[in-house]
C-alpha cells in the first residue's frame, strides 16, 4: 500500500512536471526554500490522496455512460435504487479521505503558520515591507537601510517579514520562497522566508490594486552572507535618505519604479506608517512594535 | 440638475468602449424596432411583462440570463484576447478598460446570468413538480423578476453612460472606497447588487413558502423530487445569505456617499469586516447556484438512465448537509488575511467536510447510471460531462482548502481555473441541462437535439482548453487580473486559453442556432402528450405548455415518483368526476413599474441626481400602496370553462394516440 502511494505520488509529480514541459518554469513546483517546499509537498500529498476518488469517478462516468447506453443491451435493472452496503461505502470513503487530509491540514497549518519563525541557529533577518502604489518598500531596521523593489536577503538565513500597506489591500507573494499574505493599511501581517541557495526570484502583488497593478513586481536576490554585507555597505553609501519628505514623495502613485536604495531610514518609520491609519490607537491584537520572539 | 452626469460620461474616450456602447444601444433599438414592426408591444405587455404566472416569469428570467450570458462571454473573450497579446506591451485594450471588463464579467455571470437562470428554472419546474397552481406570492414573484432585470439594466447602462467598477466582482475596500475609486463605476456595481439582491431575497422567501405550504395532497417532504429539495435548500440559503450582501453593499454605499468609515483605511474603518460580510453571503451563494444544478442532474440522470434515482434519501441528506455547512466555510476565501493557525485550520477542515456530501451525490448519480438504459439527450451529455469535469474542480478545491497550499495558489490563475472548474460544469452545465430538459414543458415543442449536442461538445472541449492552461499558469505564479505581463513563458498558455474561449464562442453560437432551429421546426416537434421523456414526476402529468392553472384537479400523491405511480395504476389521464372553479391571479403592472422605477432610482443614486432619486423612491412607495390596497387581484375560471379546456386536451391526446398507437 505504502509502495503504491509512493508510486502514485512520484507519478503525480512527473505528470505535473511534464505538463509544463519541464518543471523549471512552474515556480510553485520548483521551490527554492523550505517553506515553499513544504507547501508544495503538502499540495502534492493532498493531490495524491484525492486521486483515490478522482480517477474512479472519471473512469466510472465514462465507462457507465458507454456501457449502459441504449442499444448495448447491457444488464438493465430499473428499480435498483438502494443498497445499504453501497450507501455506507459512498459515505465512508469520502469521509475517510477527508479525515486523512484534515489531519494533514491541521498539523501543516500550524507548522506552516506564516507568523511562526523558522527554527534556525542563526537569528532571522528582520525586514519591514510596505506596499505602495505600485511598488514595494523594504526597510532593514537593524541595518538602517531601505530599498525599493528589491529585497536582498542572505541565502541560508531565515528572513522574518513584517508587512503593511500604505494604500489599498495588497498581497505579498514570492512563489519560489513562500506563499503569500495580505498587506493592509493600519495593520501588520507577518511572513517567514528562507532561500536555500543564492539566486534571483520574482515577487509580486497578487491583489488587484489599480492601474499600475500589472507592473507591481520586484526582485528578490538571495546572496551569500558576505555579499549581503557588501550590499548593506553599498546601500549605506546611497545618496538618498528616507526622511519624512522623501517618504511622502515615494508614497505617491508611480509605476515601474527603478530599484533605489536609501542609506538611512527615519527611526520608527514602519510603525508610523501603521499609526497614520490607526491614529495611534492599535486595533486589538495588533502590536506595531516587535514583540518578543517566540 | 443632473448631479455629476455630464456629456463627459459618454464613452468617447476609446473606440472599443464606444463600440461596446454602440452595440448595446443598437441591439436595444433593433429589438424595439422588431417588436414595433410585429406590432408586438401590446401582446408583450399583456401576456408577458405584466404576467404573474410562474411559467412565464420563469421564461423571462431565462431570457434575461441568456442575454447576460452573451454579454458576460464577450467580456471573457476580450480578456482572453488581451492576455494572449499583452506580453511586454499594452495589448489592444486601453488602460483601465481591462479592469472594468474583469469586474463586469464576474458581476454579470454571477448576479445576472447564473442567478436569473437558476430562479427561472425554479419558477418553471418547482410549482409543477409539487403539483400546485402557482407560487405562494405570484405578484412578489413578478416584482423579484423586475428587480433582477433592473439591476442587469444598470450594469448594461454603465457601458453607455459612465464607466463600470474596476474593483472586481467582489468590490473589496479600501480600493472600492471613494478615496481610491472616486468615479461612478463602483456605484453602478453597488446599486445593481442592492436592487437585484432585494429581488433575490424575496424570491428565496417566496420559494420557501411555496415549497413548505403549497405541495399537492400526499406529497410529504420525503416524496418531493430531488430538484424541489435542492430548490428548498437554495431558497433557505437565499433568504438568509442575501441580507448579508445587502448590508455589505449598503455600508459601502454609506462610506462612499456620506463619508462614513465602515471599511476605510483610517478613522476606525476596517476592510476585514467587509471581507467577512461579503463572503458570509458569497460562500452560501456558491451553493445557492450549484444546488439547483445538482437537482437538475438528479432529475436528468434518472430520466435518461430510465431508472429510479439511486439513494434518494442519501441525496436529500447530502443536500441539506451541504446547505447547512455552506455557512461555516466563508473564511477560506481569505486564509491569507493573517488569521491564527487555529482559525485557518478550523475553516480548512469545515471546507473539506463539504466534500463528503458532495462526493456522495456524485456516487449516487454514477450508481443511477449503473445498470440503466442510457439515452443521450443533450441534457444527459451535460450531466456526464459535468461529473467527469466537476470532480477535477472539486479536487483543486480540496487543495485550496489546505491553508498552506492556499497561501501558494491564492489570487493566482490557479484559483481562477478552480472556480470556473466548479461553476462552468457544476452550475452552467446544470442550468443548460435543465433548460433543454424542461424546454418542451415550457413551450409545447421539443428542443433541437443535434444543435444541443454540438453545443455540448464545443463547450466541454473549449472549457478544458480555456481553463487547464490557467491551472498551469497558476503553478507558474501568474496572478489573476493582469492587464499585461513580462514573463514570456506565460504566453503560449494564454494563447491556448484564448483558443479555448473561441471554441466556447462556437458552443454559444450552437446554443443560439438551437433556439432558431427549435422554433423553425416547432410544428413537427410538438409535444402533444406533455410527457416527452416518459417521465416520472408531476410536471409531465399536465399539458405542455401547462394551462394557467397547471392542474385542473390537484393530483393525489402516493409515491416518490407520482406520475410513474399513476402510470402503473393506469390513471394517468383519467378525467376527474367533476371540475371546480379555479381562482387565478390577475396580471399586474405594478411589478414591471416598480422594476422600472428601481432602475431609474439606481441610476439617479449613481449620478447623485437627488431629486430624481427622491421622486422615484416616492413613486415606488405609491405603487406599492396602490398594489397593496387592491383587493381585486384574482379572477375565477369557472368550472365549465375548465372542463371545456380539459376536454379539448383529452381530444388532442386521443387523436395523438390514434395517429401514433
Amino acid at each position: 500500500m505504502k509502495q503504491a502511494v509512493v508510486t502514485v505520488r512520484s507519478a503525480a509529480i512527473t505528470l505535473l512536471a511534464l505538463l509544463a514541459g519541464g518543471c523549471d518554469r512552474m515556480v510553485v513546483l520548483n521551490p527554492k526554500g523550505p517553506i515553499a517546499d513544504a507547501e508544495r509537498g503538502l499540495m502534492i500529498d493532498a493531490f495524491t490522496v484525492m486521486m483515490i476518488v478522482v480517477v474512479p469517478v472519471i473512469v466510472m462516468a465514462l465507462w457507465f455512460a458507454l456501457r449502459y447506453r441504449e442499444g448495448r443491451n447491457a444488464h438493465y435493472e430499473p428499480s435498483w435504487a438502494y443498497s445499504a452496503k453501497v450507501d455506507a461505502v459512498v459515505w465512508l470513503i469520502p469521509a475517510l479521505i477527508v479525515i486523512a487530509v484534515a489531519v494533514l491540514l491541521w498539523r501543516s497549518t500550524h507548522k506552516l503558520d506564516p507568523y511562526r519563525e523558522i527554527a534556525s541557529s542563526t537569528p532571522p533577518l528582520d525586514v519591514q515591507v510596505v506596499a505602495q502604489d505600485w511598488k514595494w518598500l523594504f526597510i532593514y531596521p537593524e541595518q538602517g537601510v531601505a530599498s525599493v523593489n528589491q529585497l536582498a536577503i542572505p541565502a541560508g538565513r531565515p528572513v522574518s517579514l513584517r508587512i503593511t500597506s500604505d494604500t489599498v489591500m495588497n498581497s505579498f507573494y514570492v512563489p519560489a520562497l513562500a506563499g503569500q499574505i495580505y498587506a493592509m493599511a493600519g495593520m501588520q501581517t507577518r511572513l517567514q522566508l528562507l532561500a536555500d541557495q543564492p539566486g534571483k526570484f520574482v515577487g509580486r502583488n497578487t491583489q488587484y490594486s489599480g492601474g499600475g497593478f500589472s507592473d507591481q513586481f520586484f526582485e528578490v536576490v538571495a546572496m551569500s552572507q558576505a555579499d549581503f554585507d557588501a550590499w548593506v555597505t553599498q546601500a549605506k553609501q546611497a545618496p538618498g535618505k528616507l526622511d519624512p519628505p522623501t517618504y511622502a514623495k515615494l508614497a505617491e502613485r508611480s509605476r515601474l519604479n527603478p530599484i533605489v536604495q536609501y542609506s538611512a531610514v527615519e527611526p520608527r518609520l514602519f510603525d508610523s506608517i501603521i499609526e497614520k491609519y490607526t491614529g495611534g490607537h492599535q486595533a486589538h491584537g495588533q502590536a506595531p512594535t516587535a514583540p518578543a520572539r517566540r | 440638475m443632473f448631479g455629476r452626469l455630464t456629456i463627459e460620461a459618454l464613452p468617447l474616450y476609446s473606440a472599443i468602449a464606444a463600440g461596446g456602447a454602440a452595440v448595446t444601444v443598437g441591439g436595444a433599438l433593433l429589438v424595439a424596432i422588431v417588436i414595433t414592426w410585429l406590432k408586438g408591444w401590446l401582446y408583450l405587455w399583456n401576456e408577458w411583462l405584466t404576467s404573474v404566472d410562474h411559467k412565464r416569469i420563469g421564461v423571462m428570467y431565462i431570457v434575461l440570463a441568456l442575454i447576460m450570458l452573451l454579454r458576460g462571454f464577450v467580456d471573457a473573450i476580450m480578456m482572453r484576447t488581451q492576455q494572449a497579446m499583452a506580453l511586454n506591451n499594452e495589448g489592444y485594450l486601453p488602460p483601465e478598460h481591462f479592469d472594468q471588463i474583469f469586474s463586469s464579467h464576474g458581476t454579470i455571470m454571477i448576479f445576472f446570468m447564473a442567478m436569473p437562470f437558476m430562479t427561472g428554472l425554479l419558477n418553471i419546474a418547482v410549482p409543477l413538480q409539487i403539483g400546485t397552481r402557482d407560487v405562494a406570492f405570484p405578484f412578489l414573484n413578478s416584482l423579484s423578476l423586475w428587480l433582477a432585470a433592473s439591476g442587469a439594466g444598470l450594469v448594461m447602462v454603465s457601458l453607455v453612460i459612465g464607466k463600470f467598477s474596476t474593483a472586481g466582482w467582489t468590490g473589496y475596500p479600501p480600493y472600492s472606497g471613494i478615496q481610491y475609486t472616486p468615479g461612478v463605476g463602483v456605484d453602478y456595481w453597488i446599486w445593481a447588487l442592492l436592487i437585484s439582491g432585494v429581488g433575490s431575497t424575496l424570491s428565496g422567501i417566496n420559494f420557501v413558502v411555496t415549497i413548505i405550504k403549497r405541495r399537492a395532497p400526499g406529497m410529504t417532504l420525503m416524496r418531493m423530487t430531488p430538484f424541489v429539495w435542492t430548490a428548498l435548500c437554495t431558497s433557505v440559503l437565499m433568504t438568509f445569505a442575501f441580507p448579508a450582501l445587502t448590508v455589505a453593499c449598503g455600508l459601502l454605499a454609506l462610506d462612499r456617499l456620506l463619508g462614513m468609515h465602515f471599511f476605510t483605511n483610517a478613522l476606525g474603518g476596517n476592510m476585514m469586516n467587509y471581507a467577512n460580510l461579503f463572503w458570509i453571503w458569497g460562500h452560501p451563494e456558491v451553493y445557492i447556484l450549484i444546488l439547483p444544478a445538482f437537482g437538475v442532474f438528479s432529475e436528468v440522470v434518472a430520466t435518461f438512465s430510465r431508472k429510479r434515482l439511486f439513494g434518494y434519501e442519501s441525496l436529500v441528506y447530502a443536500t441539506a448537509a451541504i446547505a447547512i455547512l455552506s455557512f461555516t466555510v466563508w473564511l477560506h476565501h481569505f486564509f491569507t488575511m493573517g488569521s491564527s493557525a487555529n482559525v485557518n485550520a478550523f475553516f480548512g477542515v469545515t471546507t473539506m467536510v463539504i466534500a463528503v456530501p458532495t462526493g456522495v451525490k456524485v456516487f449516487n448519480w454514477l450508481l443511477t447510471m449503473y445498470r440503466g438504459r442510457i439515452t443521450f439527450h443533450p441534457s444527459m451529455l451535460w450531466t456526464v460531462g459535468f461529473i467527469a469535469t466537476f470532480v477535477i474542480g472539486g479536487m483543486t478545491g480540496v487543495l485550496l482548502a489546505v491553508p498552506p497550499v492556499d497561501f501558494l495558489m491564492h489570487n493566482t490563475t490557479f484559483l481562477v481555473a478552480h472556480f470556473h472548474n466548479m461553476i462552468i460544469p457544476g452550475v452552467l452545465f446544470g442550468y443548460l441541462a435543465g433548460y433543454m430538459y424542461w424546454f418542451p414543458k415550457a413551450f409545447g415543442f421539443k428542443i433541437n437535439e443535434p444543435w444541443g449536442t454540438a453545443a455540448f461538445w464545443f463547450w466541454i472541449v473549449g472549457f478544458y482548453l480555456a481553463f487547464m492552461p490557467l491551472y498551469v499558469l497558476g503553478l507558474m505564479g501568474m496572478p489573476r487580473r493582469m492587464e499585461q505581463y513580462n514573463d514570456p513563458s506565460w504566453q503560449p498558455w494564454l494563447i491556448a486559453a484564448s483558443m479555448g474561449a473561441v471554441l466556447i464562442l462556437i458552443g454559444i453560437a450552437c446554443l443560439v442556432m438551437q433556439i432558431v432551429a427549435s422554433i423553425r421546426d416547432r410544428k413537427l416537434s410538438g409535444d402533444v402528450t406533455g410527457d416527452p421523456y416518459d417521465g416520472r414526476t408531476l410536471e409531465w402529468a399536465t399539458a405542455s405548455p401547462p394551462p394557467a392553472y397547471n392542474f385542473a384537479v390537484l393530483p393525489e400523491v402516493r409515491d416518490r415518483e407520482p406520475l410513474l405511480d399513476m402510470k402503473e395504476r393506469g390513471v394517468t389521464h383519467a378525467p376527474p368526476p367533476a371540475y371546480q372553479d379555479i381562482e387565478i391571479p390577475k396580471n399586474s403592472a405594478a411589478g414591471v413599474i416598480m422594476g422600472g422605477l428601481a432602475f431609474v432610482f439606481g441610476f439617479a443614486m449613481v449620478w447623485w441626481i437627488w431629486w430624481l432619486a427622491i421622486l422615484c423612491g416616492l413613486a415606488m412607495w405609491a405603487t406599492m400602496i396602490w398594489r397593496s390596497s387592491d383587493d381585486d387581484t384574482e379572477f375565477v375560471l369557472v368550472a365549465e370553462e375548465v372542463e371545456r379546456l380539459e376536454k379539448a386536451r383529452y381530444r388532442t391526446l386521443e387523436a395523438a394516440k390514434a395517429a401514433n398507437p
